[in-house]
């Protein structure tokens, strides 16, 4: 979604000449149209059915009153100004940037100084595995260890604040930890994969280029800001773009712990898309926030492509 | 790389280094160990002594009511909430939902990213960058509206409403296998339809059998990803009968009450629910950790 495909040409065209007996070679330009029909069928209708048919659908459910048991109504602008004045909406969309801002700050610098340090220090497979297992296992799974980890009565990192504070710290049940212990699951489950992503591009930066920013007498902190980074520019835009993406989209890990509790304090957007939709079946006005969310995440998307000049590279 | 040889001498740095290395995989590791632990203990002795680091009056029990083994007496007594999960059954369940999307979505993928890349015809070029905007469209745009769907197919609590709207089609497994098959040489490709083999058998008897490791790849990342899927069979199913062990996850803990959850029971379930993942890892760990390398790179 990030790289563009440059490699369309690469398969060798053979001279059409000869391609006008019965057998075709692979290089004729007509023969092969029925059977590639034939194979990307089941793509194409898989395509046409679940991705272009509902993205329609869900843009006309936007200007309706949809229900579920009734037909939808034509309601023209009318969720779009439910919308603006929605107070909560606005409340779940400033909680979904301030969980996805924590995700992506905490999560991409831990990965990155992850990734780094083991780049230095060991090519072990094992320890890259290890980093790795969270990103296995469901969200539900992380978000039900964690929550018997943080519980306030019998969680051993409670039992463990209780000695050294006097008292256990409510990390769900308090308004102001809720979305700060749900990024730290996320980043958790996350910052394995990421530091595995960010792993294979520092192995692509040739050793050349430290050996010369060591002769010239930089240190390790110089050659991370001034080699590393700039070097690794495309798969951090990347791993950033990923992340922000996956958790605007935040679910599973909410449902298990908070419901969006306390007093809403974790209300994150697809939560309240998803309340809207499945307990008040106002299916209308939760496509129309999820039109919000598909415009503001292909913005953001958009702008950090532009912003950080991803797709070129210092390398070339 | 090169760079071992320089800083291969003991510093200040390389400690604190290795400190952080050993610190991430601590804080990495030691929920799975919680996990193991608790699930071990009497869920009534948990709250005599909630900070020992190993199985508090150590019990099988909480696996037995987890099972499904232990009658509702015996899973009292042991501080269970009487709530019985049916893991063999949601265990079938979640084999069935992720294994037969997997094996539909892998296949049809190879069979466009064939025709995407070997064979020649009009149109390729532009059918393909269509397909490739789904990348674009989240999940949750297309969710309420697959949902209508379903529901008008009447497919709801059902593993054809779970499995169709994603058995077909991945944008990405698409563009990850036609990357790979560009790369193969034509040359065997050639002497197979010099031989006479048509474009079909080609496909089956070539270059499906070279595409052998990039197909494992997306398969187990499939796998992963369909068997941790949450949201989707959340919404299309109510019934028991057919939802996946995620859910039946995050249900057994609701069905528990809020004072005196069932923890060693719940623990106990989610390793179970874990447990495939962690055993695929056991077998094809150095793959999927290579595999996502390179799907970062493409």
């Amino acid at each position: 979604m990030v790289t563009a495909t440059q490699e369309t040409t690469t398969l060798p065209v053979a001279p059409v000449a000869t391609a006008r007996r019965r057998r075709t070679r692979p290089g004729s330009r007509r023969g092969h149209l029925p059977l590639a029909l034939l194979l990307i069928a089941p793509a194409v209708i898989g395509f046409a059915v679940f991705f272009a048919y509902p993205t329609v659908q869900g843009i006309y459910y936007s200007f309706t009153d949809f229900h579920v048991l009734s037909a939808p109504n034509w309601v023209g602008l009318d969720n779009f100004k439910q919308l603006l004045a929605d107070d909560v909406f606005w409340h779940s969309l400033w909680v979904t940037v301030y969980f996805v801002l924590l995700s992506v700050v905490f999560g991409i610098l831990i990965s990155l100084v992850t990734a780094v340090i083991m780049h230095r220090l060991t090519r072990s497979t094992l320890i890259r595995g290890i980093v790795l297992l969270p990103f296995l296992i469901s969200g539900v799974v992380a978000a039900m260890t964690w929550s018997w980890m943080l519980d306030p009565g019998l969680g051993i990192v409670n039992s463990f604040l209780t000695k050294l504070l006097g008292h256990p710290v409510l990390f769900f049940g308090d308004s102001a930890l809720a979305v700060p212990s749900l990024a730290a699951i996320s980043v958790w489950k996350s910052m394995g994969y990421n530091a595995i992503l960010i792993f294979a591009g520092l192995q692509t930066i040739p050793a050349t280029i430290y050996e010369a920013g060591r002769i010239d007498g930089a240190s390790e902190l110089q050659m991370f800001r001034r080699l590393t980074v700039p070097l690794l520019r495309n798969i951090l835009v990347m791993v950033v773009i990923l992340t922000v993406i996956g958790s605007f989209q935040v679910f599973d890990i909410v449902q298990v712990t908070t419901k969006g509790g306390p007093q809403n304090a974790s209300l994150v957007l697809q939560m309240y898309i998803y309340n809207k939709a499945f307990s008040q079946f106002d299916f209308g006005y939760a496509a129309t926030m999820s039109l919000a969310l598909f415009a503001m995440l292909i913005a953001i998307t958009f702008t950090q492509l532009k912003m950080t000049r991803a797709g070129e590279s210092d390398l070339n | 790389m090169a760079t071992r040889s320089v800083t291969a001498r003991p510093s200040v740095g390389r400690v604190l280094a290795w400190i952080y290395l050993a610190v991430i995989v601590l804080i990495t590791l030691f929920p799975f160990y919680w996990i193991l632990r608790t699930a071990l203990s009497n869920n009534f002795a948990l709250h005599t002594d909630a900070g020992s680091l190993l199985p508090v009056d150590f019990t099988l029990g909480a696996f037995k009511r987890a099972l499904g083994l232990a009658t509702v007496a015996e899973a009292q007594a042991e501080g269970g909430s009487g709530a019985s999960l049916n893991t063999a059954l949601y265990l079938r369940n979640s084999v069935i939902y992720a294994g037969v999307q997997t094996a539909l979505v892998v296949f049809c993928s190879a069979t466009a990213a064939y025709a995407f890349s070997r064979l020649r015809w009009r149109g390729r070029e532009v059918v393909f960058s269509i397909l490739l905007c789904a990348l674009m469209v989240p999940a949750i745009f297309t969710l309420i509206p697959n949902f209508v769907t379903v529901k008008n197919l009447g497919l709801t609590n059902s593993f054809a409403g779970m499995i169709l709207p994603g058995a077909f089609f991945s944008a990405f497994n698409i563009f990850f296998l036609r990357q790979f098959m560009l790369g193969l040489s034509s040359e065997v490709e050639e002497a197979a339809t010099i031989d006479g083999a048509g474009p079909l058998r080609v496909f089956f008897r070539i270059v499906l059998p070279m595409c052998a490791a990039p197909i494992a790849t997306l398969c187990l990342l499939t796998f992963i990803n369909t068997w941790n899927d949450y949201f989707w069979p959340l919404m299309v199913t109510s019934d028991e009968s057919v939802r996946p062990l995620t859910l039946a996850l995050a249900v057994f803990k609701q069905a528990s009450p809020n004072t005196a959850v069932d923890w060693a029971g719940l623990m106990a379930a989610t390793l179970i629910a874990a447990l495939p993942m962690l055993l695929l890892f056991v077998v094809f760990g150095r793959r999927i950790v290579n595999s996502i390398g390179f799907t970062g790179i493409k």
